[in-house]
């Protein structure tokens, strides 16, 4: 690998200049009359062309910028999970904007400004640009959680996240300038080359950084015992904004933890019992206290804190076959979850709703369909068979005995079996019980139908051919080792 | 004689003051400040290494962060202001609308 040559090829960044310039192109449009319709569409065209710009870039291996942008193949397939989670995220949006009177261009801008983020994350191997991206990405991010300013729980909702993202963002930056003054550089692929001296000479520094990174990354993946801050804003952000939290952000921390632990530390024997710690807190803690929640937002928080504890299982493992099993499980959650999210959101347009468990009383009378699609998405959520989430968590957890971790895997089996009762919960509010009043009549369109159809095939059809997806992503994975 | 040594033993010091007062205080600008202090912290360790090597890096990177703090601080106000505006208070122990 050629670190002194210069390289400066834009080709490489032609996924984030066409979002770069899509973002600027809504903003100055959004400031004219007429323009202002124009941020939808806009935002739709900049991530379909970063989606095709990247899928050209598949099985490329390039360094360009001295060394600052790595394109590989890990890179590209975390890229195409950002960009469909944004794909999916806009259908949904537009909607439920237009129903809650808050939809101005700014909402499609931000939104792409922060995948931009995401993808800065996760083609550098440098830790500052990683450090760059993820307050490209964050944010935004802080404003989306806060869009809807006349909503006291939304305005909640994205104080809450600037303070702690802020706040992790200080231990991330200390950390990271620990371990540059423990090697006099913020290159994974150096401190991987000289891990052995550095340990030597300036252990303590190195530790302490590593450590520091790890509680940085910890809150923004939402990891035990960093999380109380994902149910509050989960619930009080506007809908469509929780369903891109709990995909994107989450894929780019793990992104990023992928390449520091995994690459850059993967030395660093110690490493692996304070992921298990993480790991088994992580599950225990996010399912345990799923089961007590009456919010369907807060809900899938805790769920999503527990599937981000799956994740670390995988972590923890590492090696070829548990990282590829983690990618493979992100990119089936990426689906399954944004597929519950998009229904939560349709319900949510609907004038009064909180979206409470008993809110879905009769929907499966009403709405066979949608109820239909909201329970294969909950059994996936869950772990059923033939869906994408049986068989990430069958990698995983598989992967994890492999690897000699049968008390990690023991658990993490257990704790998706205590997940079943509160997923089931929502099927059968749907289908079981007694509705003591009509449901409300939710309204179709041609986005929100083809968020779902995209959601429901990409759910379904990682379940059914699960082998092809997996040597996918060990692909995109060996390409960096 | 003043070496960088002392430049780090002061930036962790700063750092703990930042810690403790982003988790002890009660108004959200205190809490923001204190955050502010965590990320000059990392700023002046950057600067103390940079002089330990002799490696331009660390300097380049607290322009970079010192940016980033700016586009946050412009952000997290604007958040505050909102809040002040809807609730007349910067007291964070009263946004507590959804329960822990």
């Amino acid at each position: 690998m050629n670190l002194s040559g210069a390289n400066i090829d834009f080709t490489l960044l032609l996924p984030e200049i066409s979002l770069a310039i899509c973002g600027f192109a809504i903003l100055l449009l959004g400031v004219t009359k007429r323009g202002k319709d124009f941020g939808f569409g806009l935002g739709l065209f900049g991530l379909i062309a970063a989606l095709a710009f990247t899928v050209q870039q598949w099985g490329t291996l390039e360094t360009g910028f001295f060394g600052m942008v790595t394109k590989d193949g890990f890179s590209s397939l975390y890229n195409i999970i950002f960009l469909l989670a944004g794909i999916i995220s806009l259908l949904i949006a537009q909607t439920y904007l237009r129903a809650k009177k808050i939809d101005k261009p700014e909402y499609y801008a931000l939104v792409l400004f922060s995948i931009l983020g995401m993808m800065v994350m996760a083609s550098s191997y440098d830790l500052i640009i990683i450090f760059i991206g993820l307050e490209i990405m964050s944010i935004p991010l802080y404003v989306l959680a806060g869009f809807h300013r006349f909503n006291p729980k939304s305005n909640e909702a994205g104080i809450k996240y600037f303070i702690i993202g802020a706040f992790a963002s200080g231990f991330l930056l200390y950390g990271i300038a620990l371990v540059y003054g423990a090697g006099a550089t913020t290159d994974l692929r150096l401190i991987a080359a000289n891990y052995h001296s550095m340990a030597q000479q300036a252990p303590l520094l190195l530790y302490a950084g590593v450590a520091l990174i790890l509680i940085g990354f910890g809150f923004k993946v939402g990891a035990v015992p960093f999380h109380m801050w994902a149910p509050d804003v989960y619930q009080g952000a506007p809908t469509p904004v929780t369903a891109f939290f709990s995909v994107g952000p989450k894929a780019a921390g793990f992104a990023a933890l992928m390449r520091i632990l995994d690459f850059g530390f993967d030395s660093m024997d110690e490493i692996q019992s304070v992921l298990w710690i993480l790991a088994v807190l992580t599950m225990a803690v996010g399912n345990i206290l799923a089961l007590f929640q009456d919010n369907i937002k807060r809900m899938l928080a805790y769920s999503s804190i527990a599937h981000a504890g799956y994740i670390l299982v995988a972590l923890t493992v590492g090696g070829e076959g548990a990282v590829a099993s983690g990618l493979y499980y992100l990119l089936g959650y990426t689906f399954f979850n944004l597929g519950a999210f998009a229904i939560l959101t349709i319900l949510d347009t609907r004038d009064g709703t909180d979206s409470r468990f008993s809110e879905l009383t009769g929907m499966a009378s009403r709405h066979p369909f949608l109820a239909t699609l909201l329970a294969i998405f909950m059994f996936s959520l869950a772990g059923f068979p033939p869906t994408a989430g049986f068989f990430g968590k069958l990698y995983i957890f598989s992967g994890a005995v492999e690897g000699g971790f049968i008390w990690l895997a023991i658990i993490g089996v257990m704790t998706s079996f205590v997940s079943v009762y509160y997923y089931l919960r929502v099927v059968v509010a749907c289908f079981f019980t007694k509705a003591d009043h009509p449901f409300q009549q939710v309204a179709m369109n041609p986005y929100l139908a083809l968020a779902l159809i995209i959601t429901a095939v990409g759910a379904l059809g990682l379940g059914l051919f699960p082998s092809s997806w997996i040597d996918l992503s060990r692909q995109a994975f060996a390409s960096f080792l | 004689m003043i070496g960088a040594e002392h430049f780090l033993i002061v930036s962790a010091i700063l750092f703990a003051v930042g810690v403790t007062g982003a988790l002890i205080s009660r108004n959200l600008i205190m809490i923001f400040m204190a955050v502010e202090i965590m990320l000059n912290a990392a700023n002046l360790a950057f600067i103390a290494f940079a002089r330990i090597h002799g490696d331009m890096s660390g300097h380049v990177i607290v322009f970079l962060t010192l940016t980033v703090a700016a586009a946050e601080a412009a952000v997290g106000l604007g958040l505050i202001m909102t809040l002040y505006r809807r609730r007349g208070s910067v007291d964070a122990s009263k946004f507590n609308i959804m329960k822990w």
